[in-house]
């Protein structure tokens, strides 16, 4: 059974949704990510989402678009990114990280490489923004040798055939894209996160995350009473502009957020 | 013999893409899934409408009597002989309404954006004249327009920007990124999934996913089918060759279809050479570049080690993309057609010589075919026949000929 599988077993027998949080993969610099992750877990993150910074981070707001240039301007890889994961996982083996990102960075690498690379280094999941099932036979293949779960989306605009078929596809957990608008825009109006939700569930019996738009714990707090996860971007990727300069105000105020929004969450 | 006036059906035309893009292992769909649905409903729109004499009639009669095609094919007699070589033709698209092939497209996808009821029109922009021909589709049809540009093209391109706005059309800048077209291409991207259900984004080139590569070629091909009736006409053969320039290759895509299984006409694209291939400053993917995904489709693209796409260099803004149409990528591996490149340098100095010799100021992005014609006429005999795309006018340059000859207008 993989980590995200057990997490997420755990978490319905304690009657707890899960809570997400993203952050870019050295952003704001390298050093940061991986104390941060650390951290976030000890606040009451259950999974993480780690970015993998791209030049062309198409399905992203202003927001994230710069943190993948300031994590690309320090230098940062695909093979950086999974050394970090390897790092995290010197201290923690249970929290499962799913990878975030687009599809050109695992071309380049070629998608065995990058399968054998990221089981190697611990990863649990990747979410590809640009690659809908359709053009992901080869890709997949590649990560069930590796036991590593391909994490689709399914957004307010998909087909009820479609939803059909990408649950059919569909491991770990289904990511649904809560609005049409890129990572940061408003959120949509709870109930009809609800009703999608619920075509959803009538396809598989995996669990279901909710991410694009949440951005406190009263949002939060009301999507994860619909849903079995709650993924949280922007608005942690803000705290990380804002202090760039101050990494040690960073391992406060993040993982203080993301305190709070478990609190709101557990509250329902 | 052969009826040089039919085109055979059994070779390529017709065959490429698949039912979900893809031309060989290149094009396909890598999109996100909100934009899945819209993407089929337009796929099914212009299957449709493409079968629909009513459709096909009213594009027509814009081609006629908005665009003014068909473009002359013009033979370029006192420059053939200056060269010494074979005989080139011109297909004059500068000729069109608003001064490019570009156009073709743009009069197409909004006949198609009407059809399907959409109230909005998005496009991406390089060098402007994509965006000044969606513009003026969009005002002609009453319809709000949203053009997404670079910066660092806003500034090289001022008049176009303007010509934009006075066209009723909102340009957004664009500072993402390296601040050029595939910064606004991923703006444009951004702008269609927050409107999909009420926006038509007519993307300006044979790139992106499916159905774009080739609904866009299928409306450039206008171009080429007019060629070879033309040439046919004029030299009672067919050409030798064919030359175009590519950024993401429709004028050129438009021009070559036609042509594609008429397996005796050469077929040469020319890419944006910048300050040479052995620089890195350039924007030659298919000369230079690996495959990858970008847009919405798989192709050759111009990236670092760990897949991040490269800032390119053109003197042209329609060239400066690092990126290329799926087909034409596919044409490269299958042998059918071969890609050069041009570096500033060369082009320019065929902007001069043209503009001098046959006084026809060519775009900088069509200078850069019109260079490699003139290599490629010179190393072939009088008795050949090359047809270069002169793609678009070069009104749009004179500033950026004008900076780099020290003289201030």
């Amino acid at each position: 059974m993989s980590r995200i599988s057990r997490r997420f077993d755990e978490l319905k027998q304690r009657q707890r949704q899960a809570l997400i949080p993203f952050v870019s993969a050295g952003d704001p610099n390298p050093e940061v990510t991986v104390p941060l992750l650390h951290k976030m877990v000890a606040a009451g993150a259950d999974i993480l989402e780690l970015g993998v910074p791209f030049s062309d981070p198409m399905a992203d707001g202003p927001i994230i678009q710069r943190a993948s240039e300031r994590a690309l301007a320090q230098g940062m890889s695909l093979r950086r990114a999974l050394e970090m994961v390897s790092e995290f996982r010197e201290q923690d083996d249970e929290t499962p990280v799913v990878l975030m990102g687009y599809l050109n960075p695992y071309e380049a690498m070629g998608y065995e490489a990058f399968a054998k690379a990221a089981g190697a280094a611990g990863v649990d999941g990747v979410l590809t923004v640009d690659l809908p099932p359709e053009e992901a036979d080869e890709f997949v293949e590649a990560l069930d040798g590796v036991e590593i779960d391909p994490i689709f989306l399914i957004a307010p605009t998909t087909t009820p055939q479609r939803v059909a078929a990408i649950c059919a596809r569909a491991r770990g957990f289904v990511y649904y894209v809560s609005l049409k608008g890129v990572t940061g825009s408003q959120m949509a109006d709870v109930d009809s996160i609800a009703t999608k939700i619920t075509e959803i569930k009538t396809h598989t019996s995996l669990p279901v995350g909710v991410g694009f738009g949440i951005r406190d714990g009263a949002s939060a707090a009301r999507v994860a009473a619909v849903s079995d996860a709650v993924v949280i971007g922007s608005v942690l990727v803000q705290q990380l502009e804002a202090l760039e300069q101050n990494p040690e105000q960073i391992y406060h105020k993040v993982p203080t957020l993301v305190a709070e929004i478990r609190t709101a969450m557990d509250a329902n | 013999m052969k009826d040089m006036n039919k085109i055979d059906d059994n070779k390529i035309i017709g065959t490429q893409p698949d039912s979900r893009g893809h031309f060989g292992p290149y094009g396909g769909i890598f999109a996100s899934e909100t934009l899945m649905a819209a993407l089929e409903e337009l796929r099914t729109a212009y299957e449709h409408y493409l079968q629909d004499p009513a459709f096909i009639a009213e594009l027509d009669d814009d081609l006629r009597h908005y665009v003014g095609r068909p473009s002359p094919l013009y033979f370029a007699e006192r420059w053939s002989e200056h060269l010494g070589g074979a005989r080139l033709y011109l297909k004059r698209e500068d000729l069109n309404h608003t001064g490019a092939h570009k156009i073709n497209n743009t009069v197409g996808q909004a006949l198609l954006a009407k059809r399907m009821g959409k109230k909005r029109i998005i496009a991406e922009t390089g060098a402007g004249q994509h965006g000044v021909a969606t513009a003026t589709v969009a005002a002609r049809l009453g319809l709000e327009c949203v053009v997404y540009m670079g910066v660092e093209d806003i500034q090289r391109q001022a008049i176009n920007v303007y010509r934009m706005k006075l066209l009723g059309a909102r340009v957004v800048g664009v500072t993402s990124g390296s601040r050029t077209l595939k910064d606004a291409l991923n703006e444009a991207m951004r702008d269609w999934v927050t409107h999909v259900d009420d926006t038509f984004y007519i993307i300006g080139t044979v790139a992106g996913p499916h159905p774009y590569p080739a609904m866009v070629r299928d409306f450039q091909a206008i171009i080429g089918r007019e060629a070879r009736a033309q040439i046919l006409e004029q030299a009672d053969r067919l050409p030798d060759a064919l030359v175009a320039c590519v950024g993401g290759g429709s004028n050129a895509m438009g021009l070559f279809y036609p042509f594609l299984d008429d397996t005796e006409v050469a077929m040469h694209g020319v890419e944006g050479g910048g300050e040479g291939l052995e620089t890195g400053h350039h924007a030659a993917p298919l000369c230079k570049g690996r495959v990858g995904v970008l847009h919405g489709n798989r192709t050759y693209l111009m990236e670092n080690d760990d897949g991040q796409i490269n800032a390119t260099h053109s003197i042209s803004a329609g060239l400066d993309y690092p990126g290329v149409g799926p087909e034409h990528a596919w044409l490269k591996d299958s042998g059918r057609a071969s890609y050069y490149a041009a570096t500033d340098d060369e082009a320019l100095h065929a902007f001069h010589e043209l503009t001098r010799i046959e006084g026809i100021m060519p775009a900088l992005e069509s200078s850069h075919a019109l260079a490699y014609g003139a290599k490629l006429a010179q190393q072939m005999t009088p008795d050949k026949i090359i047809i270069v795309n002169l793609s678009g006018r070069g009104d749009k340059d004179i500033h950026t000929v004008a900076e780099l000859e020290g003289m201030t207008l």
